[in-house]
């Protein structure tokens, strides 16, 4: 998390110069630098993979471990996003399935780009619909956007009845964007993922929607006393929320080759996950994107690692739980009132 | 009975606390005698709060010693403190909203049937145990948190701002029982910002500045003037100046337009039929016991209410708010009394000064980050806030966390404010910078609208006052006639003539808390004139 140049530089001008005040101990750093530290994990997490399975860790594997982080770090923004207020987006997964199924159904009769419209346009609704729910009808996000979940994914076996016979189709497109690597080590979906975290990473900062984002989480009565309208920022967000969802389900179809309407449902805690480890408060008012990213990348070594230690599902499980608490509860240590 | 009182109750020396680069309390000590009310003085950022902090558990201390009865003090919790003796009555209740009184006093184990018997002492006697916390006045809770901490029978009796929130007959009563720990076995330790209430009932003073005790003080008459100083330092010098510019600015020309009207508004049974108008350059004072309708009166001005009848006016043009956005469009800004209400406390003090840029749809892109720093600034400047801490907002000291608030607004050009309220709470140096700025403000031709609960303010910021009681508008009053005698004459809606209850007269009109008052006054901000005199003749 950084801040405006002009703060900070007012807050160091004048610090006392007592010798008490030499307290810049780590936990000033960690809640200043808050990448500092997760980055230093990810290295030490490569670092153990490269013990344990020696020659792992080359080129082949930075290029097949980004391409998997990439649509969890961008699932992992529509978390990041909706944490920032105060919020939660739990239907990312059904509404990605929903982007990744329609494309895959629609793109035979239709041709892709109609059905990449088509989708985007459906997740767009959903979004709006939650937006609308939260915003004007006070639901709870955790409430809203589970409800929405089902609704979406029931109304997926519907359709998925009737284009039973039919089957799925991946657009070559999405397979080439998806699952294709450059120059051995280059995801094509970097052309993809790259504009989305930079506009995401300085859109937070430097505009006046992002500036939003963060007051409603930190207090939406002073937002709305200083003459912010919530309701329009939460449709705002959970409509965004849906379109990037929309992006990391077709980004996952094409990795998958494949197209279900549960595809991206495995993906949507790991998505929350990547976001409280990347420093995002689930509170409200704390975080940002590019720790994120970094907890989205720290996930996914995570996994292979415990592949390549060939640990029983049920330990995986077991250990990512623990992590994500143990992180959670570090960052309250870190960033509460101490 | 032999036990031989020790010879200080209480005893912290050299205690010191520091929150990263920000010293709270350099090297602060507090020596309490038993059977003595000693009051804890300070501006705001002084330290108080962290010295309070550290007696009742909610922060350890980097350093320094605290003995309770010559034993050593260690409390890592409120119930720690509790059982070292040490109980606080912080400014917020802490009481339990959906629970019943009853409830919550099981709650803390606290003992019903004493408890009882305090709020009676105390001016609660009808109050029903059975009541839910939630739907009791904001003055009934902190009653009831006092009620409950004496119940327990404390050695020290810590009370932050115990009167803050109380109408006039309460904070009469609170006053009395607290005297009544004098000469006993247990002391209280008086945090106040009224220094009438420190002459009525303190023993002696201990001042902070800066996260240091600098002296401690015997309070008598005249002892104000010492105290004042003490936590002034050197601010004090530059003030009589400023103020004495408001009665200047009291002739307006006859043909201006009025900024903004109240037509006849009334909301529900709380406020009826007020209107008046506010000229540009004026600051007009509102004046008003608690809950006389005067919340109902700011919500509707700043949007966050509709009015039940009646119509608001923005230059001579009806206007209609459904959200504070459309009152802020209209040049109508609110300054509420809670910055809890007001602050992002997360975030910088640059963010919260800006935010009111970015709340329009229109706005929601990219900021030019050298315009909006520009204004910042300027505001930063304008407002003399102290960036130290300017990372968090909630690391500021209270005082300057309302400079923030008002220099939001002030960043974005000001038409009209609306201030309720806005130095509760705060210490007297940046209570004298914001009523310098309101001045400032008024003279550059804005229009300002300021509730104060505490009379003297009127005469120190105001150009005229209107005076709100049971939701109506009952007097006017020009600034000249505003001292706090007839302010408060006006506020329980007594004709002038009208002889004063007894226990009102008790409360502000004794000579010596007068006197006391007024050497205040003249050491603080000059001339508050004719309060002894006309205080001395009831």
């Amino acid at each position: 998390m950084t801040r405006p140049a002009g703060a900070s530089t007012a807050g160091t001008a004048g610090v006392p110069r007592s010798p008490s005040a030499t307290g810049r101990n780590w936990r000033q750093v960690i809640r200043d630098q808050p990448l500092i530290p997760l980055i230093a994990l990810l290295a030490v997490l490569v670092v153990v993979l490269e013990f344990a399975s020696p020659g792992i860790v080359n080129a082949n594997w930075l290029g097949t471990t980004l391409r998997s982080a990439i649509p969890l770090a961008i699932l992992a923004a529509c978390q990041t996003l909706a944490m920032l207020t105060g919020g939660i987006d739990l239907s990312v997964g059904a509404v990605a399935s929903m982007a990744a199924y329609l494309i895959g159904t629609l793109s035979p009769s239709q041709g892709p780009l109609v059905a990449i419209v088509i989708a985007v346009a459906a997740c767009a609704i959903a979004g709006l619909v939650n937006g609308v729910g939260i915003g004007v009808f006070k639901v709870h996000p955790l409430i809203m956007t589970l409800g929405m979940s089902l609704v979406v994914l029931g109304l997926m076996s519907v359709y998925q009845l009737a284009m039973v016979q039919q089957g799925v189709h991946i657009v070559d497109a999405l397979r080439f964007v998806g699952s294709g690597i450059s120059f051995g080590f280059l995801p094509n979906s970097l052309i993809v993922f790259v504009p989305i975290a930079v506009i995401i990473v300085v859109g937070l900062r430097r505009t006046g929607y992002g500036r939003l984002l963060f007051a409603i989480g930190d207090n939406p009565i002073a937002a709305r006393l200083a003459g912010a309208r919530v309701w329009q920022v939460h449709v705002a967000l959970y409509m965004l929320s849906g379109i990037l969802a929309a992006i990391a389900g077709m980004l996952l179809s094409g990795l998958n080759n494949t197209a279900t309407v549960s595809l991206v449902e495995q993906q949507v805690l790991p998505s929350v996950a990547a976001a409280v480890i990347g420093g995002t408060s689930i509170m409200g008012g704390r975080g940002g994107y590019a720790g994120t990213i970094v907890g989205a990348l720290i996930l996914t070594v995570v996994t292979t690692l415990l592949n390549v230690l060939e640990m029983p599902e049920a330990v995986k499980q077991i250990l990512f739980g623990v992590i994500i608490v143990v992180v959670a509860a570090a960052y309250t240590r870190v960033s509460g009132d101490s | 009975m032999t036990v031989v009182a020790p010879e200080l109750l209480l005893n912290a020396t050299d205690v010191a606390k520091h929150y990263g680069a920000v010293v709270a309390l350099r090297s602060a000590s507090l020596a309490v005698r038993p059977g003595e009310v000693h009051a804890l003085m300070g501006a705001n950022g002084a330290g108080k709060s962290t010295l309070v902090k550290i007696l009742t558990g909610g922060v350890r201390p980097d350093r320094g010693t605290i003995l309770v009865r010559d034993r050593p003090f260690v409390a890592r919790s409120p119930a720690e403190a509790r059982r070292g003796g040490v109980v606080s009555v912080y400014q917020e209740p802490a009481l339990i909203p959906d629970l019943d009184v009853r409830s919550n006093l099981r709650l803390t184990q606290s003992p019903i049937e004493a408890t009882r018997h305090w709020l009676a002492e105390l001016g609660l006697p009808e109050l029903s145990l059975a009541d839910l916390v939630r739907d009791l006045p904001l003055a009934s809770l902190r009653i009831i948190d006092l009620a409950r901490a004496l119940a327990i029978e404390p050695d020290v009796l810590l009370l932050d701002e115990m009167t803050a929130a109380l109408p006039a007959n309460l904070t009469e009563r609170v006053l009395e029982v607290v005297g009544r720990q004098r000469g006993t076995e247990r002391s209280v330790i008086f945090i106040s910002h009224r220094m009438i209430e420190i002459a009525a009932v303190c023993d002696r003073a201990t001042v902070l500045r800066e996260g240091e005790t600098v002296g401690v003080v015997d309070v008598t008459a005249g002892s104000e003037n010492r105290i004042v100083a003490l936590m002034l330092g050197d601010i004090a010098s530059d003030l009589p100046a400023r103020v004495a510019a408001v009665a200047a600015s009291a002739n307006r020309p006859a043909d201006v337009r009025p900024r903004l009207s109240a037509r006849n508004l009334s909301v529900g049974t709380k406020l009826s039929d007020v209107s008046f108008d506010l000229f540009p350059g004026e600051v007009l004072g509102v004046v008003a016991l608690e809950g006389q309708g005067q919340d109902e009166l700011f919500d509707v001005l700043s949007g966050s209410e509709r009015p039940s009848s009646g119509e608001v006016q923005v230059d001579g043009a009806a206007a209609s708010f459904r959200h504070p956005a459309d009152a802020i469009r209209a040049g109508l800004v609110y300054v509420p009394a809670d910055r809890a209400e007001a602050l992002l406390m997360q975030r910088s003090v640059r963010e919260n000064i800006a935010l009111p840029f970015s709340t329009r749809f229109g706005a929601w892109g990219p900021i030019d980050l050298r315009s909006e720093g520009q204004k910042v600034d300027a505001a930063i400047k304008t407002l003399q806030i102290d960036t130290r801490a300017a990372s968090e907002v909630r690391r500021l000291s209270g005082g300057n966390q309302q400079k923030v608030t008002i220099a939001r607004w002030v960043a974005g050009g000001i038409r009209t404010m609306l201030c309720f309220d806005p130095t509760r709470g705060i210490d007297i140096g940046t209570k004298q910078q914001i009523y310098a700025l309101l001045r400032d403000l008024a003279a550059a031709g804005t229009a300002v609208l300021l509730y104060t609960s505490e009379l003297k303010e009127i005469q120190l910021a105001c150009d005229r006052a209107i005076v709100i009681f049971r939701g109506r508008i009952v007097a006017e009053i020009p600034v000249a006639d505003a001292d706090e005698p007839t302010l408060l004459r006006a506020a329980y809606d007594l004709k002038p003539d009208a002889v004063m209850p007894e226990e009102l007269a008790a409360e502000t009109m004794s000579a010596e808390a007068a006197g006391a008052e007024a050497a205040v006054a003249d050491a603080a901000v000059g001339a508050v004139a004719s309060q002894a005199g006309s205080g001395g003749t009831q």
